[in-house]
């Protein structure tokens, strides 16, 4: 299984990053072959709709589900749409979640933000 | 003339100050461009209120033309489009109505579509065309009502004052764009310095004449006050805090209409800017 994380650096011992739509780097973790890909994030300076055009590069990716702290409503309607899985990240380390989710320890994304939209955040 | 008055953050004076100059003046347009909570109107109360509905424009998608070529998706730079699973998905909320998206479609896939935001009022208050602006709960701008109200009122009056919407984001910059003179309010502390030198920056941005009233004045020390002499900044006025004004203005009073030492106060600042607009006509041809 493909899944994404939305990161820090483009190097496995980053962290995690806490905005996905404005995430400098995606990581592409395929669960059997154990690959990483290195992604970057060309919504990162959108002027707005950053997770809107975040959701469409992860969806063009084909990727089953996607680990993150948090997802605005517009993203999280892209990947819904796409029958992406959401799954909440436990910590900032790109291992442990992976490791998680693999044993089957990560819950569900539920709390969706109703996004920023230049009122802060990141 | 147009007269814009702004402020960094909310509740620093815009309304009491644009209300009151209006009311001075022998005949003025008062317009509330703080769409997304007007109330300049609460203090005219104004006669034959009439409203207007205004919308905005946005695509609508034929899914049997839609070739899933995605030149609308890279186009819009406010990412209102996706393309997901071959499926055109638009967010009417981020969309800014600039009809892009349509004029590239190659399969004619994309039309307008009228997507109602809220309404623009307009009555009158003895000397005073009250115009105000008001967005539809849970819309996300408001310019395009801001333009609606700037570009439709009757013209040939002397004085337009524009009450702005607090800060100093895009439908700020709307407000006062057409400005022919800024009036900057600001409180006495820090905070309001601070909310102060976000406006000043703007109206420097925008190369406005401007000046700063200073609301809510106490005798103590007025860090805004310090401010203006610091940058140079003209000080058109000063409003003492004052029980009797405070008052007046929470029962949706006019003050000048009430007290005639209200209507002095207001009409000396009323003159300066008059003065300094007519300077810079001069100076500017």
């Amino acid at each position: 299984m493909k899944i994404v994380i939305p990161v820090d650096d483009n190097s496995i011992d980053s962290s995690v990053c806490q905005s996905f739509g404005r995430t400098p780097y995606f990581l592409i973790y395929d669960t059997e072959s154990k690959n990483s890909v290195f992604l970057d994030n060309s919504a990162v300076a959108s002027q707005g709709g950053a997770g809107i055009k975040a959701a469409q590069i992860i969806v063009d990716s084909k990727v089953s589900a996607l680990l993150t702290p948090q997802c605005g409503e517009n993203a999280a309607e892209v990947l819904k749409a796409a029958n992406i899985k959401l799954y909440k990240t436990i910590n900032a380390c790109i291992k442990d979640n992976i490791d998680a989710l693999n044993d089957g320890k990560l819950s569900l994304l539920e709390d969706i933000h109703p996004g920023f939209h230049g009122h802060g955040g990141n | 003339m147009k007269i814009a008055v702004l402020s960094g953050k909310g509740g620093t004076g815009k309304t009491l100050v644009s209300v009151n100059l209006a009311s001075v003046a022998k005949e003025s347009i008062y317009i509330d461009c703080d769409v997304e909570a007007p109330n300049g109107h609460l203090f005219f109360k104004p006669k034959n209120f009439v409203s207007e509905s205004i919308s905005i424009k946005i695509p609508i998608l034929d899914e049997k033309l839609c070739s899933g070529c995605r030149k609308c998706v890279d186009f819009c730079k406010f990412n209102a489009l996706a393309y997901i699973i071959n499926k055109l998905i638009v967010f009417d909320d981020v969309c800014h109505s600039c009809g892009g998206c349509i004029l590239f479609c190659p399969e004619k896939a994309l039309s307008e579509k009228e997507k109602f935001i809220g309404k623009v009022y307009c009555g009158i208050s003895e000397n005073v065309t009250v115009i105000t602006g008001i967005l539809d709960t849970g819309e996300s701008s408001g310019v395009p009502i801001i333009k609606k109200c700037i570009n439709d009122f009757p013209a040939g009056r002397e004085f337009t004052f524009i009450d702005c919407p607090p800060g100093s984001a895009c439908i700020v910059m709307e407000s006062i764009k057409d400005a022919d003179y800024c009036i900057l309010v600001a409180e006495p502390t820090l905070f309001g310095v601070h909310n102060l030198n976000m406006v000043y920056e703007l109206v420097r941005l925008f190369n406005k004449p401007h000046s700063v009233v200073l609301n809510k004045c106490l005798e103590e020390e007025n860090p805004a006050e310090k401010f203006c002499r610091e940058k140079e900044i003209k000080i058109l006025g000063k409003i003492p805090f004052d029980n009797e004004l405070g008052t007046l203005n929470s029962n949706a009073l006019i003050s000048v209409r009430e007290n005639p030492k209200y209507w002095d106060m207001f009409t000396a600042m009323l003159q300066i800017v008059a003065k300094e607009v007519e300077h810079e006509t001069v100076t500017n041809t």
